[in-house]
């Protein structure tokens, strides 16, 4: 049985802010989905556990800056949340002490 | 006035050729179509404002083709898609105009670029009339998970049209355009087509490119038709498919040399054993063994066969399928695009954008994928679940050594009613049962209409999923014709 304290940690490490009631009928939903796929223990597997990507394979380009258009870079920034000047705004990052 | 229920592109296209009406023509009637039923069955989350200049656009080009040869013969050669009007989905890419997968944390986010698709229709000439609902990021089997409400079903307005891409059916189905794209990661083409009565594609895994679509599971994902017949289905998918450097999970044309088990016709395959569970309804398994009974009269050859680990297919995918979700959705952080929200400090941003703007089926699966994702169950689930995959996948390999088409039906059941699914989770996954595998799998499935199931006085489209061997497209258009013929 999945803990509210588990589901917590797991919004903490995703990044989510989640209400009181969610995190309660969390437990509830992810036990359900857990418990149904929990059937995967029971299928007889004796191959290789890492994904094969069949006939998929790595394509490899060189490591070589591209000039973006002006006006393309112009869109990208346009849809950023928070902007100074010509960059990207985010808050700082390390604590002053 | 211009008979869209009867229209197919094949038909279409004639009638612009001829010249009996005119790219412009066509659009306003899908237009005015849309204004009469779209506030009911929510099929669009928006209508483009330029509509009528791409068609006059089109008109331009048909003109143009038709001065070109017009000398020899009268007739002349243009794109069949030249002025089409097609719905696309909300998380497939169209430059300068909105792209929300229907969700909050994108509600006004516009896209820098073309999809790889949008790109290929573009040079076909078609015309775009608006983006459609869907499940956000395509999370669901309904739309009821979309931040901006339910789309309706055509054939009955209290009932789903399906998911996730269930706008793009519902659009297609109320005669709101004539083609239409969508993406499916576990049936969220197919199973939306079984229930407005379409034909629904999902292709071979890498067959048709990813550039500029939304990224959900990324090793199940793939871009796909709707049409109202196969041969229109066939179009889409010849002009949208093809290898594409900016996606570097598309196949070439020899990736794959399918070899057909029939000497004469294809061979279909009937996996028995896994229609027997009682989640199946009566009137789908009855329809599935008149569809049976079809293919025999048309002079197939019908095998049973034998898949042994089916049954934990939809149990693997909602492992796998999480696990992507959780680390593709990890871009969304209110920083570079999208919707932002101030904490205290910049971390804190991060959870107050993605606790805003991801609404509850995306934060379940997130943390669900983070679950299965984190260390101690990464090997119980994540890495048994690859295992699991690899095992349907052989299981499947081996069928097709001896049939050349998988026939089930697309659904479990018709289309639901609107709610009746959305306080279990597990009981709208279900849903997902027959579609799963193909991507599982990586092999391409087609959801085709078998007829109707009757619920309270209204007819119910039902679907019958055809999978073939992986790059074997084409056996689902030469199987699926010759049976719509019969319909």
């Amino acid at each position: 049985m999945i803990t509210v304290k588990e589901i917590e940690k797991l919004a903490q490490l995703a990044r989510i802010k989640l209400g009181d009631d969610e995190k309660k009928n969390l437990t509830k939903e992810i036990d359900s989905i857990l418990a149904y796929v929990d059937q995967i223990k029971k299928a007889t597997v004796d191959v290789d556990y890492t994904p094969v990507p069949g006939a998929v394979y790595n394509v490899f380009r060189s490591d070589v800056a591209r000039t973006v258009p002006a006006e393309d870079r112009e869109a990208l920034l346009n849809e950023a949340p928070d902007m100074e000047g010509e960059f990207i705004a985010v808050k700082k990052i390390i604590a002053q002490e | 006035m211009i008979n869209l229920s009867e229209l197919t592109i094949i038909k279409a296209h004639e009638h612009l050729k001829n010249g009996d009406f005119s790219a412009v023509d066509l659009a306003q009637s899908y237009l005015d179509e849309i204004k009469n039923k779209n506030g009911d069955i929510h099929a669009y989350l928006e209508i483009f404002s330029d509509v009528i200049d791409q068609a006059k656009e089109a008109d331009r080009k048909i003109k143009e083709a038709k001065s070109k040869n017009s000398t020899s013969s009268g007739s002349c050669e243009f794109s069949t898609l030249l002025g089409i009007p097609f719905a696309i989905k909300d998380n497939i890419l169209i430059k300068g105009r909105i792209a929300s997968s229907a969700s909050k944390i994108l509600e006004n986010y516009h896209a820098t670029y073309d999809a790889t698709v949008i790109e290929k229709l573009k040079k076909e000439g078609v015309v775009f009339l608006g983006r459609t609902n869907m499940d956000e990021f395509a999370m669901g089997g309904s739309t009821e998970n979309s931040a901006f409400g339910v789309t309706k079903n055509p054939y009955d307005t209290s009932r789903v049209a399906g998911g996730s891409s269930g706008g793009s059916a519902a659009a297609l189905a109320m005669n709101g355009a004539l083609a239409a794209l969508g993406s499916d990661t576990g049936g969220s083409i197919r199973q939306p087509a079984s229930f407005c009565g379409l034909v629904g594609l999902k292709t071979t895994y890498g067959r048709v490119s990813r550039s500029g679509a939304m990224a959900m599971g990324s090793s199940l994902d793939q871009i796909g038709p709707f049409g109202k017949t196969v041969t229109d289905t066939e179009i889409i998918y010849n002009a949208i498919k093809g290898q594409d450097i900016l996606d570097s999970t598309t196949i070439s044309d020899t990736t794959y040399s399918p070899k057909r088990a029939g000497a004469k016709k294809p061979v279909i395959g009937i996996p028995r054993h896994f229609l027997t569970g009682d989640g199946i309804a009566k009137d789908v398994l009855n329809n599935f063994n008149d569809s049976i009974d079809k293919f025999k009269k048309l002079g197939y050859e019908i095998k049973d066969i034998t898949l042994p680990n089916i049954s934990y297919s939809l149990a693997a995918y909602y492992v796998i399928m999480p696990a992507e979700v959780s680390s593709n959705l990890s871009r969304f952080d209110g920083v570079k695009y999208g919707l932002h929200k101030d904490g205290k400090d910049g971390i804190d941003d991060y959870f107050e954008t993605r606790g805003a703007g991801f609404g509850k089926e995306a934060r379940r699966r997130i943390l669900l994928g983070t679950y299965v994702l984190s260390s101690g169950y990464y090997d119980a689930y994540y890495n048994r679940a690859n295992a699991v995959r690899r095992i349907i996948t052989e299981d499947f390999l081996n069928a097709f050594e001896n049939v050349d088409v998988i026939l089930t039906p697309t659904t479990p059941a018709p289309a639901f009613k609107i709610g009746e699914k959305t306080a279990d989770p597990v009981a709208m996954y279900l849903e997902d049962i027959f579609t799963v595998t193909a991507n599982l799998t990586g092999m391409p499935a087609m959801s085709i209409p078998s007829g109707f199931s009757e619920i309270g006085g209204k007819k119910l489209p039902l679907g019958l999923q055809m999978t073939a061997r992986h790059g074997d497209e084409e056996v689902l258009f030469e199987v699926g014709k010759e049976f719509e013929k019969l319909l």
